[in-house]
């Protein structure tokens, strides 16, 4: 405790000091914000809660029998992308650029990044505080994937595939994007903004789940013999936990607490708010009732297309992209899956594929300088190259991210086998992948 | 249902057993939705009693029951009356009528 005190008392002195150095002491090195490191770790503690409210979500939606297997997927990732990152993740994602494709090994088991403050990233933080706050993007991102291959994959393969995709996948497409020097983004790439991951967390874990679903094929007796979900009370809790910890994730993208960050907190909460009510509309609409289910599915649409957006629009560019997330998630969970008849259990590709797509490409048309100056004006602003810019960003993560998670999970799946015999699928995964039961008849 | 109970209590039925079931009649299933995807649903939630009473009391224990859960309506439901070979207080060990209680 004595040690922490003394720490935190020489940051505030250093912070003091070049306040008062002023503009002159620009080459010094930046100075630690305590507000700013404040709001990244708490925003980091938020975005972890997002993993296990993305296992309810998902849990709640799958049978009795099949609850526990998707909360270990959950779980196990956690564990697993989290020593991943801190290894060899962060390093390959964000260390020094390899021609504008991917980071460096000097970062492996996060040799430099220290408590000091990096010059490019959140640089009124500690880099620690940076990396460990995009650890937990690397976390959930595969996570979101689960709702493709729910209820039908078996562990081991499904670790090995996701630690091979987050290294393959993931890792260099957040450096694409988010990386110093990555060739999409705006660290000196071709300007495509993607404030909180539409691009890199969304389209991707989209992408790789419609991939899924077409290499494991449907479930036993989809779609007429599925039963419905075993618990929506707990869909609901975790749908409240993933609004919760998305103001982490896209107010805490501003990596600083200040002005920013309350504007992205005020869109992320109205486009979630707005996609909600869209979809209970189209439910009353074409089902005639208004459904839980639907107005929860809706409200993560809507956080899903804010997501590369919330740093860059109006309140109106909010409500324009949630409404459109709600009517367009609908339809493609409602009609487009159904036409295709791929079995995405969960609706990962319906809603995050999808609305990640949608959101990515509103930016181009939503984004204003006057909320973000460090951003772009959007096509409806004047400036219809960043509109141009969005297209080739999506197309570019559609095709790579579809490409190589489709021949991750072949490999996975010719040298492993990734699908659970239909016995074990009949019985359920809790008993034959864990041998554990999520409900007890008896006491 | 909670009438069916209150009822059977004034006629000094104490002893029912209450079981949660599905079960389907002429009513058949109720359809659900999810996210628009629409469930037949072939089962529906039903209450079982079980009453075990002794011959003077057959009489009351349906009356009991029909007055308090007829709604006129399909679905109201059946009772079936079956005779019962034995009985046993695990307790004392006692067996027939008093055993029933």
């Amino acid at each position: 405790m004595r040690m922490k005190g003394k720490v935190l008392l020489s940051a505030l002195l250093v912070a003091g000091f070049s306040a008062m150095a002023g503009e002159s002491a620009a080459a010094a090195p930046p100075a630690i914000n305590s507000g700013d490191t404040a709001w990244l770790l708490i925003s980091t503690a938020m975005v972890m809660l997002m993993t296990p409210g993305l296992a309810f979500f998902y849990g709640g939606l799958v049978r009795r029998k099949n609850v526990l297997s998707v909360l270990m997927q959950c779980f196990m990732l956690l564990c697993l992308m989290s020593v991943q990152w801190v290894l060899v993740g962060y390093s390959l994602a964000f260390g020094p650029d390899i021609g504008g494709i991917i980071g460096n090994l000097s970062w492996l088991g996060l040799t430099g990044v220290g408590q000091e403050a990096h010059s490019v990233y959140a640089n009124t933080t500690p880099h620690l505080a940076f990396m460990i706050f995009q650890s937990m993007f690397a976390v959930i991102t595969p996570a979101l994937i689960i709702g493709a291959f729910a209820e039908r994959i078996k562990f081991l393969p499904f670790c090995i595939f996701s630690l091979l995709w987050a290294t393959i996948v993931y890792d260099p497409l957040a450096h694409w994007v988010w990386g110093d020097k990555g060739f999409l983004g705006t660290l000196g790439g071709m300007g495509a903004l993607d404030f909180a991951g539409g691009a890199v967390v969304h389209i991707n874990a989209g992408m790789a789940a419609l991939a899924a679903a077409l290499i494991l094929g449907k479930r036993v007796g989809y779609p007429d013999k599925t039963s419905p979900p075993h618990s929506l009370p707990f869909a609901m809790l975790g749908a409240a936990l993933l609004w919760f910890g998305w103001f982490g994730f896209n107010a805490g993208s501003a990596c600083a607490a200040n002005g920013l960050a309350a504007s992205a907190f005020v869109m992320t909460n109205t486009a979630a708010a707005v996609a909600g009510l869209a979809w209970a509309l189209m439910d009353l609409i074409f089902n005639r009732k208004a459904t839980v289910l639907g107005i929860i599915t809706g409200a993560v649409a809507g956080l899903v297309a804010i997501t590369p957006a919330a740093g860059f629009v109006n309140p109106m560019g909010a409500l324009a992209i949630g409404l459109g997330a709600g009517v367009i998630c609908y339809f493609s969970v409602s009609f487009v899956k159904v036409k295709f008849g791929y079995d995405d259990s969960l609706d990962a590709f319906g809603v995050h594929g999808v609305g990640g797509i949608w959101g990515a490409i509103a930016t181009g048309l939503f984004a204003t300088k006057t909320i973000n100056p460090g951003g772009a004006d959007g096509l409806f602003y004047g400036n219809p190259m960043q509109f141009i810019i969005q297209l080739k960003a999506v197309a570019i993560t559609i095709v790579f991210s579809f490409v190589a998670s489709y021949l991750l999970f072949k490999l996975v799946d010719i040298t492993m086998g990734l699908r659970v015999d239909t016995d074990e699928e009949k019985i359920g995964l809790d008993l034959t992948e864990h041998r554990e039961a999520g409900y007890t008849m008896l006491e | 249902m909670e009438e069916v109970l209150q009822n059977l209590e004034d006629k000094e039925i104490h002893l029912v057993t209450v079981t949660s079931v599905m079960g389907r009649g002429r009513q058949k299933g109720v359809s659900t939705v999810y996210r628009s995807h629409k469930e037949a649903g072939t089962l529906l939630k039903k209450i079982k009693l079980e009453i075990a009473v002794n011959d003077d009391y057959v009489k009351v224990a349906i009356d009991a029951i029909v007055d308090g859960g007829r709604t006129g309506q399909i679905g109201d439901g059946k009772i079936f009356i079956l005779d019962l070979h034995e009985c046993m207080r695990i307790r004392t060990g006692e067996t027939g009528n008093i055993a029933i209680g």
